[in-house]
């Protein structure tokens, strides 16, 4: 019998439903593999018996002749930032260590109620602040792959590195992710495989431990674009607990997969064209356009001339919006308390606070109470805002000329870990071409491109309109099919 | 725009985070290369530029004025609720004497 562990979410569907294999089977193969990988660190706790639990649940239906859900026989990893019934939930920290939630995501539940089941919680930088996966309470994820003729340890990228990690090493078919500025397009990119974050609003944020509000969203991370469009089709759906929610119906986007796209027209931004951008990735970005051309579409220049301006926007509005957000960890409700002898309410609270924040949550909470403190709102809060709506203008504008934009995703391949620490913004600017689809909330989405000299997978990606998440699979599948990239790591774990 | 030592402690102290001297030296260095970097959107020309309010245009909704309309957070579930507390006594929130 074929590995079970090499298949993606469309063939373990698939198999399942016509009997090549039972749902069990695949659960047992994903929570033996995930057993072997404890190296990478890729989860923060594990949890074969929900994965198995909902396998025999599927099996079960299928045996009653019962219709199946679109994840049905699909165990995932679950980033340790949707909060799930009875399993501890994280988000990396300290502060909340332990904390066992009394309720389900929306997205979690959706991915359930389709028949998924969860390997685990998977390990993520620190409330989702990083871009390598080194910020985390619970040690550095590794990148299964290797840069050639070095044995170092990669970064898987971040902020949901765990989960390019599991998905990259073969250890779980599909995971979530959550994107606030590249977080899951970023870790992807570094790890040769696709992720999506669709439309601001299109997944719920009800249940996902929130970092930056107006930015967060939940996608899919998993080998291909049909994988994606299949778990985005069961993640998204309008919930009425999220006041940001699109009240709008979800596309069957799997069916609509379409990689002609003759009539098309692929924007390519000039400004995206920067210093510091490694050559291979230069190298990648023209042989993506060639695909494309080839696929029928027509590529235009256009021009987005805030790019510049969008990372340190993002660097004042998101951190602003996380020391607002991360205020509710107070020792109080739930998560760690730190009491010193004799200490009153206040003490309590800034020693808990001390005590269970890591280094880069403690910059960016003071980055953003400092942005938000009276006298200095308006020169950094307000003006970042307006900046942002600049940002998202020239989007607009772009698509009145393509329908859909071209770029890297990331100037850099995958690093090693602890190489890029000395200064956090060396770090910050790994994200300069993610968070710009971040700011105006566009659905934008990483594909596979090919290996650069060391051996390391480059991304590239795709940006639409608003609620145009099949513009963007579409021509995702369009260079997955020209691409042929089926490198993998090899197994060192 | 920089901040000093004295500046960053007053930040601290409005986040409620206790920093020592050793971590306030080497936060303001970091800090002061953050802000430095992000200065550069001063030089944005935004005039007559409204401040975005939200990233994808949307109503807000109503519910239905009925108690418990979300039987998840309508109320009643006072154990859940204190199933995570550090300190939980006789059903609330346990926290040092606040009232001399």
């Amino acid at each position: 019998m074929t590995d079970l562990t090499q298949l993606g979410v469309k063939d373990i569907r698939d198999g399942v439903r016509s009997g090549a294999f039972t749902a069990r089977e695949v659960a047992e193969g994903f929570n033996a593999a995930v057993a072997e990988a404890a190296v990478l660190n890729a989860f923060i706790v594990t949890t074969p018996d929900h994965a198995l639990a909902a396998a025999d649940k599927v099996d079960a239906a299928r045996a009653a002749g019962a219709e199946l859900g679109a994840m049905a026989g699909v165990p995932i990893g679950m980033k340790d930032l949707f909060a799930t019934n009875g399993v501890q939930t994280t988000a990396a920290s300290h502060i909340l260590e332990g904390f066992t939630p009394r309720y389900e995501s929306t997205v979690s539940q959706k991915l359930w109620d389709a028949g998924a089941g969860m390997l685990g919680k998977l390990n993520l930088d620190q409330f989702a602040m990083g871009s390598s996966n080194e910020t985390s309470y619970f040690g550095n994820v590794t990148s299964p792959w290797k840069k050639a003729g070095s044995n170092a340890a990669m970064s898987p990228g971040g902020s949901s590195g765990g989960s390019s990690t599991a998905v990259a090493a073969r250890i779980a078919p599909a995971a979530t992710g959550t994107d606030t500025g590249g977080s899951i397009r970023q870790p992807a990119a570094f790890t040769g495989i696709c992720g999506i974050k669709p439309t601001y609003g299109r997944c719920s944020r009800w249940g996902i431990v929130a970092f930056a509000s107006s930015l967060d969203q939940a996608g899919p991370m998993a080998r291909s674009v049909e994988d994606c469009a299949i778990m985005l089709g069961a993640m998204a759906g309008f919930d009425p607990k999220d006041a940001t929610s699109l009240q709008m119906d979800v596309p069957d986007w799997e069916a609509a997969l379409n990689a002609d796209l003759r009539g098309k027209k692929v924007g390519i931004p000039r400004e995206y064209r920067m210093e510091g951008t490694d050559q291979a990735i230069l190298d990648s970005w023209e042989q993506g356009k060639a695909w494309l051309r080839d696929a029928g579409a027509e590529i235009v220049d256009v021009s987005l001339p805030h790019t510049k301006y969008a990372l340190p926007a993002y660097y004042i509005v998101a951190p602003a919006e996380a020391s607002s957000n991360l205020a509710r960890y107070d020792g109080v409700r739930y998560g760690l308390r730190d009491l010193p002898d004799g200490s009153g309410l206040q003490d309590m609270y800034a020693a808990t606070r001390a005590a269970g924040f890591g280094d880069e949550v403690k910059r960016r909470i003071l980055i953003g109470t400092y942005v938000l403190s009276a006298g200095f709102y308006d020169a950094y809060y307000t003006q970042a805002q307006k900046v942002r709506a600049l940002v998202a203008r020239d989007f607009e504008r772009a698509f009145q000329e393509c329908d859909v934009i071209l770029a890297p995703t990331t100037p850099t391949a995958s690093f090693p870990l602890g190489s890029m620490n000395e200064d956090p913004l060396t770090m910050y600017l790994n994200d300069v071409f993610a968070v710009p689809a971040s700011l105006a909330g566009l659905p934008a989405m990483s594909v596979p491109a090919m290996l650069n000299e060391h051996g390391l997978p480059l991304g590239l990606q795709l940006v639409g309109r608003p609620f145009d998440e099949q513009g963007v699979l579409n021509a995702g599948l369009a260079i997955q099919q020209r691409a042929g990239f089926t490198a993998k790591p090899e197994k060192w774990w | 725009m920089s901040v000093d030592k004295a500046t960053v402690a007053k930040i601290a102290s409005l986040a409620r985070i206790s920093m020592d001297d050793a971590a306030l030296e080497r936060m303001v260095p970091e800090l002061n290369g953050i802000l430095q970097w992000v200065e550069q959107l001063a030089e944005v020309d935004v005039a007559g530029v409204e401040p975005m309010a939200a990233v994808i245009p949307n109503t807000l909704r109503l519910r239905d004025d009925v108690t418990d309309a979300d039987p998840l957070t309508g109320g009643g579930r006072q154990g859940d609720v204190l199933a995570n507390a550090p300190a939980a006594e006789h059903g609330f929130f346990g926290v040092p004497k606040v009232i001399e």
